[in-house]
């Protein structure tokens, strides 16, 4: 048992601090997520340059052959600039599924997320079925060796800037059964492919999808016809692990910014950071903090365990980062006073995206009931 | 980072199992399921140190030169969980966890030669004397003081809430030396022999109500109590630096494993109790979820524990992160204990004063709800001792915050 980061991880760290430093402050990432694009093709192409969008492949994929700890570090690093590019959604989700695939298939699309090439987005949420990752209606049909894909897949993360999706669609089976579900690779400018983008709260980029008499080849398809679930879930729970990790980037900017903050606020004569009451808030803040810190360490280092006891460590851990996302959050507005609610302070941004992150994958009642259910 | 247990950890936990086995012997296990406060009888306590000590595992957090287990931190945590999964007693921490580390880093080679074996072996029993009526929360306001009479202290003055006084061969106690400005200056550090002459302990009785002699705390009296000065720790009027230093490991305990044993006995008590229409209480969501939410909590403060217990070698101290793990411990005990209490419903009612006599007769209800009340009640302590929740709240604000 081993809590301390290796060298290299550390270098890792190191690197990815360094980027940001030169590439990411406030001012830099405002300009970004308000340019026509959203996101910055040339920090993605840095990132490629790095290695960073080959963190989890192997080394015969092209990749750096690194596990969930140095996913976790890159999305901590991430979480603590308010990054915007897609990089778990193309890198840790789509990049999960496509590890799993044929050789054929890693051949012909790793190199080129890995050189930054292309990006990717993972369409799974549809209207009706709210966090139920199996409640699919999309629907893909046998037709000429291939498939015809119909269906409306809704909030697709990153899928403005995709040129790949990743799709879930019903293949047998009623709406919500776990069997009968497949995932397809879906180019998003074949015909049928219709999008509207739009920008989100958090200064990201969604689209709505529908898919209309889409035509796939055989192999579009990952895995086996109908047995994707088992698969889903586990590149899910690998992504909250991810998530987990920028939530804690972001709850530690906070905390640090309202220290730092009420030490230098004055009313009544003195720094608000003398008043016993926002102390103790502070500190809570602290405390929620270290937990979401340990439960994210946990998650990550429990990727690798049986099921049941893999999906137990991704609802924990999401319940608590939910949980002290929304006190954290909160309570840096509160405690900023005025300036929290405006705009040009950073604190609103990471108060924002926490709130996202609340729901992204599921929100805490959801994972209890998960836990629960895994217990 | 990992979480792997290497073949000697697997091979250590089987010998903590076995252990475990043959010296927690039946009878104790019902003694200790009858406590309201989680102390039993003096005998109990000193018959099973007696046996961890001769196992050489009294000490797993003292530095091996001094006898201490010498475990790594993997197989602490092995050592910890599988001493709270069979609810073993815990070690009596005044003597062991308290006085000891202070006497290894500020006592003298007589003190360390003098007092260190006894408190390995369980030869003596220690006590706290720390809190005085009128010094809480402010403990530096302490007024029991020490005069120097040239070869000797005389004490005057009053301790308050020492836990198992009654069976204590020794206390230590927090002084007053000298009436400065700044009160902390004036504190000295004193080792007291609990029979000398002018010593009184008189019991009180706290919610749980638990008979003598099993009361947890009592009030010391100190009427011209005449103490040698080689009991002095340390130098004269530094002794708020040794209180503080102890107090960081009075706190800087672990406290999941123990969470968890709570949580298993939930879970079993909700399998084992109706709840009408056939129904059982671990089949009710409402209830499940509040416990599934505090099984989370308790693992959050399980990685807390490790992260912060790895990076330590025996003997060192936690430092002010030692109040997090104080806060969020006592705070998930009493949200277990309150649960508890809602689980068992109508069972929390019926009120036994002596829970240890007639241990063969039936009990009303089912046999585990008897204490599960008192020690609700009991456990209201927790965010109150060894400074409160409220003062660790200050100490990380100033400590680690630094505002």
């Amino acid at each position: 048992m081993d809590f301390s980061f290796s060298e290299e991880q550390t270098l890792l760290r190191n690197t990815i601090q360094s980027f940001l430093q030169d590439n990411y402050d406030f001012d830099s990432r405002k300009a970004i997520i308000q340019s026509e694009d959203g996101m910055s093709k040339e920090n993605w192409n840095q990132l490629a340059e790095l290695g960073l969008l080959g963190v989890p492949f192997s080394e015969s994929d092209g990749g750096l052959d690194f596990g969930p700890v140095e996913t976790m570090i890159v999305a901590e690093e991430f979480g603590k600039g308010l990054v915007v590019e897609p990089y778990i959604q193309t890198v840790v989700t789509c990049g999960g599924f496509l590890r799993r695939a044929s050789e054929d298939q890693r051949q012909e699309h790793l190199s080129k997320i890995i050189s930054g090439e292309e990006i990717w987005a993972f369409a799974y949420a549809e209207p009706q079925g709210r966090f139920n990752l199996s409640d699919i209606r999309v629907n893909a049909s046998n037709k000429d060796n291939g498939y015809l894909l119909n269906g409306h897949k809704c909030v697709v993360s990153g899928a403005p800037w995709a040129q790949k999706l990743i799709v879930s669609a019903r293949t047998s089976g009623e709406q919500s059964d776990k069997d009968g579900i497949s995932l397809f690779i879906v180019d998003k400018s074949s015909d049928g492919v219709s999008l509207r983008d739009y920008k989100t709260v958090d200064g990201s980029m969604a689209s709505e999808i529908s898919f209309e008499n889409v035509l796939l080849s055989s192999n579009a398809l990952i895995g086996e016809e109908g047995k994707a679930y088992p698969l889903i879930e586990l590149v899910v729970d690998e992504t909250i692990g991810a998530i987990c990790a920028e939530a804690i980037g972001a709850m530690s900017v906070l905390n640090e910014a309202t220290v730092e903050y009420c030490k230098t606020r004055k009313q009544f004569g003195q720094p608000i950071g003398k008043f016993q009451v926002l102390q103790h808030r502070m500190v809570d803040m602290f405390m929620q903090y270290e937990q979401s810190v340990s439960m994210t360490y946990m998650v990550n280092l429990k990727l690798d365990e049986d099921q049941l006891e893999r999906k137990k460590a991704a609802s924990g851990a999401k319940v608590q980062i939910c949980n002290a996302s929304k006190f954290i959050g909160q309570s840096a507005v509160q405690l900023h006073g005025g300036m929290g609610m405006t705009d040009e302070l950073n604190v609103g941004h990471y108060f924002k995206r926490l709130a996202m992150i609340e729901t992204q994958f599921g929100n805490a009642d959801h994972h209890l009931k998960k836990y629960s259910s895994a217990s | 980072m990992d979480l792997d247990f290497s073949q000697t950890d697997t091979d250590f936990r089987s010998e903590v199992k076995d252990f475990i086995k043959t010296s927690y012997t039946s009878e104790m296990k019902a003694e200790l399921k009858r406590s309201k406060n989680g102390s039993a009888s003096k005998d109990l306590h000193i018959k099973w140190q007696k046996s961890l000590y001769e196992k050489g595992w009294i000490a797993p957090n003292w530095p091996v030169e001094y006898g201490g287990a010498g475990f790594t931190s993997a197989q602490n945590y092995i050592f910890e969980t599988e001493m709270a999964h069979a609810g073993a007693p815990r070690t009596v921490p005044f003597g062991l966890s308290m006085v000891a580390p202070v006497i290894m880093e500020f006592g003298s080679e007589e003190q360390k030669k003098k007092y260190l074996p006894d408190i390995l072996a369980t030869n003596v029993w220690w006590c706290q004397g720390y809190s005085e009526p009128g010094a809480g929360s402010d403990l530096a306001s302490l007024q029991c003081k020490a005069e120097d009479k040239g070869d000797h202290y005389l004490v005057n003055g009053t301790k308050i809430w020492t836990t198992m006084a009654q069976h204590a061969d020794m206390i230590f106690c927090l002084v007053r030396t000298s009436k400065t400005d700044k009160p902390q200056a004036g504190i000295s550090f004193l080792l007291i022999d609990m029979k000398t002459e002018g010593i009184d302990v008189r019991p009180l009785i706290t919610l749980d109500q638990s008979p003598e002699p099993y009361q947890e705390v009592n009030q010391v009296f100190f009427e011209d109590v005449k103490v040698p000065k080689e009991n002095l720790v340390g130098e004269e009027n530094k002794g708020w630096t040794y209180a503080k230093y102890l107090l960081e490991f009075e706190r800087g305990n672990t406290y999941s494993p123990s969470l968890y044993r709570g949580i298993e006995q939930l879970k079993s008590i909700g399998k084992e109790t109706p709840i009408g229409g056939g129904l059982n209480l671990g089949d009710d969501a409402d209830f499940l979820n509040k416990l599934n939410q505090c099984e989370i909590e308790v693992q959050a403060l399980e990685f807390v524990e490790l992260r912060i217990f790895s990076a330590l070698s025996a003997g060192q101290r936690v430092g002010p992160e030692s109040s997090i793990l104080k806060c969020r411990g006592t705070e998930l005990q009493q949200k277990i204990q309150e649960l508890s209490v809602e689980a068992i419903g109508y069972w929390s009612s019926p009120f036994i004063y002596d829970t240890f006599a007639n241990i063969n007769e039936p009990s009303i209800g089912p046999d585990y709800a008897m204490t599960i009340a008192p020690s609700y009640f009991n456990g209201r302590k927790t965010t109150i001792y060894a400074g409160s929740n409220e003062i660790q709240r200050n100490i990380i604000s100033k400590a680690v915050l630094g505002l």
